[in-house]
C-alpha cells in the first residue's frame, strides 16, 4: 500500500472525528481502575451501554489497578479537551495535583463507585456511588419484614476482616437488629468474600447450631459467600430458601439462578450502573448548568423471587460478571 | 520407616490430639457422627476434608522441600488446573477432564523442575514466578470470572462419597499410599534425602541429583492440579482470584510443622500430612469456637508457635536431644 493512500485514510478519519467532535453530544473520558473483580467488568459494560443510549462519546481509559496510569490518563483526557471526566479511583489520597489541573481546564469530574480524601472535595463535581451501610440496613429490613414478630436466630458471613464494605454492610444489618428484639445474630464468622470459605464456614455454623436446626436465616456479606453457603446447607439435608432464608448482598446472576430455584431468598442490589446517573447529572450540568448533589447515592435495590429472577439472570449474565 | 514414625511424630500426635480436645471442649458435639445422604456427616469429617487440598499440596512439598528446594507456585497451579477442569467440565467426560487438568500441573511442574535443577535458579524465586504468572494464567483462562459447572461427575470429586468417606478425602488417603510407595517402597526416598542432604556428595556417588530434583517438581506440581480439581470440584466453579490463594503457605507450614526441615535431607509423608490436619483441626475450632474472626489469626500463630516449640530439640525431653547429638556426631 502506498504512502499517499495511508495519508489520505487517515486525513479522512480525522476529519471524521474532528466533525462528529463538534456536534452538540458529549466526550466524556471514564478513568476505569482495571478489570479488579466481575463486578468492576460488569460496571465498564453498563457504563458503555448507558453513554450509547445518551448519544454520549465515551472514551475508556484502563488503568490496571494502578493510581499513576489513572493520573496519566486524565492529563490526556485534559490535553484532549473532553467535556467532563470520570474517575473510580483506586485509592484515595493523591488526586489533588491532577485535579486542580481538571478544574483549572474547567472540565467537571465525578467519581464513580469509590470516594477521594474529604480534604479533596472542592475538586470534583459530584460523587455517584452506594452507601454500603445503607445496603446492610435493606437486607436487614427485608428479613425483619419478613419474620414479623418471630424469634429468628441469624448466622453472619462477614467479608475480608477489615475491608470497609465488610464493616459497613455489618454496622447497617446490626442497626436493625438492635431495632427488632426478635432478631439476634448467633454466629458471625468471616468467609472472606469467597464461595469456598463461605461453604467451610458454614458448614461448621451448621454443626455448631444443632445440625443447623436452630438457625433461622443466614446473612451474608456477598452472593458469592452465598452460593457457597446454600452448598453446605443442602448437603446437611437442610433446604436453604425454606428452613433457613437466606439474604445477601450484590446482586451478581449466580444468586439469581438459586433464587429462581427456591434456594435463596433475597438480594441487596449493588448497582453496576454508576455512569447513567454520572452522565445525567453531567448533561443538566452542561445543558441548564444545574449543579448535582455533592453526593448521589445509587439506589440499593432489593431483590426476591417476586421480580422474575431468571429474567434477572438472563440480562446481567452478558455483562462479563 | 512404621518404626520410625512413632519416634518422630510425637510432637505432632500430642498436638494433634490437645488441638482435637480443645475443639471437642469449645463445641461439644464435635465427635458427633451420622450419615447424610450416604456420606458421613460431622466435624472431624469436615477437619478431613477441609484439610484436604492442603494435605495433597504438602505430599508434593514435603518431597520438595526434602530436596532442599521449596516451591511457591503451588497455590496458583491449583487455580490454573481448577479453571482447566471447570472450563472443560460440561462438555468433556471426566477422564479427559482431569487428564487435561492433571497435565496442566505436570507442566506447571516441569517449568518449576527445568528452572531450578537445569538452570540453577534458586527454589524460591524460580517457583516465586509461576506464583506469579499462574494467577494471571487462570483469570486468563475463566476471563476474570467464576466459571461454573453443574457435570455431576466433577461435582462428585468434590461432594459425593466413597464408603462414606467424602470423595476428596478418599483421593487424598490413596495419594498418600501411592506417594509412599513410590517413594519409601523403593530407593527413591532416599535418593530424594541424599539429594537434599548434600548434592555433590550424591552427584559423585552416583545418585542422578538433577532427575531427583525434576521428578519432585513435577510430583508437587500433579498433586497442586489434583487439589485444584477437588478445589472447584467442591463449590462447583473455578474462581481463579481465589482458588488455593495463599495455600501455598498454608501448605509449607504443614510440612514444618510435621518435623521436616527446611534444609532437606529428610521427610515424613505421614507427619507432614499430619501437619495439614493440625492446621485444619485448628481452623475448624475456632469457626466452631464462636470467636471474632478478628481473632483468628492470631489464635493460630500462637498454636503454629506452640506445635513448633514442642518440637524444638533444645526444649524437647533430654533423651531426644541426646540421641540427636549423637547421630550427628561423627
Amino acid at each position: 500500500m502506498n504512502l499517499k493512500a495511508l495519508f489520505a485514510a487517515s486525513a479522512t478519519a480525522a476529519l471524521l472525528l474532528a466533525t462528529s467532535a463538534s456536534a452538540a453530544e458529549l466526550t466524556v473520558g471514564f478513568s476505569q481502575i482495571g478489570s479488579e473483580s466481575g463486578w468492576r467488568a460488569a460496571e465498564t459494560s453498563v457504563s458503555k451501554s448507558e453513554a450509547a443510549k445518551r448519544k454520549v462519546n465515551l472514551k475508556i481509559a484502563d488503568a490496571q489497578q494502578k493510581q499513576e496510569n489513572q493520573i496519566k490518563a486524565i492529563r490526556s483526557f485534559i490535553a484532549q479537551g473532553v467535556d467532563a471526566i470520570f474517575l473510580a479511583p483506586v485509592v484515595a489520597s493523591g488526586w489533588d495535583a491532577v485535579l486542580k489541573e481538571a478544574k483549572e481546564a474547567k472540565i467537571p469530574v465525578v467519581l464513580l463507585d469509590r470516594d477521594i480524601d474529604p480534604a479533596g472535595k472542592d475538586l470534583y463535581l459530584t460523587a455517584v456511588t452506594s452507601d454500603s451501610v445503607h445496603e446492610g440496613e435493606v437486607a436487614g429490613e427485608w428479613l425483619a419484614k419478613t419474620v414479623g414478630g418471630k424469634a429468628c436466630n441469624v448466622v453472619e458471613l462477614q467479608g475480608t476482616v477489615g475491608a470497609s464494605v465488610a464493616t459497613n454492610r455489618k454496622k447497617g444489618f446490626d442497626a436493625v437488629v438492635a431495632k427488632n428484639a426478635n432478631l439476634k445474630v448467633v454466629r458471625s464468622q468471616t468467609g472472606e468474600f469467597t464461595r469456598a470459605k463461605g461453604k467451610e464456614v458454614m458448614e461448621s455454623f451448621i454443626k455448631a447450631e444443632n445440625g443447623g436446626k436452630s438457625i433461622c436465616a443466614v446473612y451474608a456479606h456477598n452472593d458469592d459467600m452465598m452460593v457457597g453457603a446454600i452448598q453446605a446447607m443442602k448437603e446437611a439435608g437442610l433446604k436453604p430458601g425454606k428452613d433457613v432464608l437466606t439474604v445477601s448482598i450484590d446482586a451478581v446472576p449466580d444468586i439469581f439462578k438459586a433464587i429462581a430455584a427456591g434456594e435463596a431468598n433475597a438480594t441487596v442490589e449493588l448497582t453496576p450502573n454508576m455512569a447513567g446517573p454520572a452522565l445525567d447529572a453531567i448533561i443538566a450540568y452542561k445543558e441548564k448548568g444545574t449543579v448535582p448533589p455533592k453526593w448521589i447515592q445509587t439506589e440499593s435495590k432489593l431483590y426476591t423471587a417476586a421480580d422474575e429472577p431468571q429474567k434477572v439472570y438472563d440480562s446481567k449474565k452478558g455483562l462479563g460478571y | 520407616m512404621t518404626l520410625r514414625i512413632p519416634r518422630r511424630g510425637l510432637a505432632q500426635a500430642f498436638a494433634l490430639i490437645v488441638i482435637l480436645m480443645i475443639d471437642r471442649a469449645v463445641s461439644p458435639q464435635f465427635f458427633n457422627l451420622h450419615l447424610q445422604d450416604g456420606r458421613l456427616f460431622g466435624s472431624v469429617i469436615d477437619v478431613l476434608n477441609r484439610g484436604t487440598p492442603v494435605a495433597l499440596l504438602s505430599l508434593g512439598m514435603v518431597l520438595v522441600i526434602a530436596t532442599g528446594g521449596i516451591d511457591l507456585s503451588v497455590g496458583a497451579v491449583m487455580a490454573i488446573a481448577g479453571a482447566t477442569a471447570a472450563s472443560l467440565a460440561d462438555t468433556h467426560s471426566l477422564p479427559v477432564v482431569i487428564a487435561s487438568a492433571l497435565a496442566v500441573g505436570l507442566a506447571c511442574g516441569l517449568w518449576n523442575g527445568i528452572l531450578v535443577a537445569v538452570l540453577r535458579i534458586q527454589p524460591i524465586v524460580a517457583t516465586l514466578i509461576l506464583m506469579v504468572a499462574g494467577r494471571g494464567i487462570a483469570q486468563l483462562i475463566t476471563e476474570g470470572r467464576i466459571v461454573t459447572f453443574t457435570s455431576p461427575d466433577l461435582v462428585w470429586m468434590g461432594n459425593g462419597a466413597v464408603f462414606g468417606l467424602p470423595t476428596p478425602v478418599a483421593i487424598a488417603i490413596g495419594m498418600l499410599l501411592l506417594t509412599a510407595a513410590v517413594v519409601r517402597g523403593t530407593a527413591l526416598g532416599l535418593l530424594i534425602e541424599a539429594t537434599g542432604g548434600n548434592a555433590r556428595a550424591s552427584e559423585l556417588s552416583g545418585v542422578g541429583t538433577r532427575a531427583m530434583i525434576l521428578s519432585v517438581y513435577i510430583w508437587c506440581g500433579i498433586c497442586a492440579a489434583l487439589a485444584g480439581v477437588i478445589a472447584a470440584a467442591d463449590i462447583m466453579g473455578a474462581d481463579a482470584n481465589n482458588a488455593g490463594l495463599w495455600l501455598e503457605l498454608d501448605a509449607i507450614l504443614a510440612v514444618v510443622v510435621g518435623g521436616t526441615s527446611l534444609f532437606g535431607g529428610r521427610f515424613s509423608l505421614v507427619l507432614a500430612v499430619a501437619g495439614a490436619l493440625i492446621i485444619q483441626s485448628m481452623n475448624t475450632g475456632i469457626l466452631l469456637s464462636g470467636y471474632p474472626p478478628e481473632l483468628n489469626l492470631l489464635v493460630k500463630a500462637v498454636v503454629v508457635l506452640a506445635v513448633l516449640l514442642a518440637q524444638s530439640p533444645r526444649l524437647g525431653d533430654i533423651q531426644r536431644f541426646t540421641a540427636r547429638w549423637r547421630r550427628t556426631k561423627p
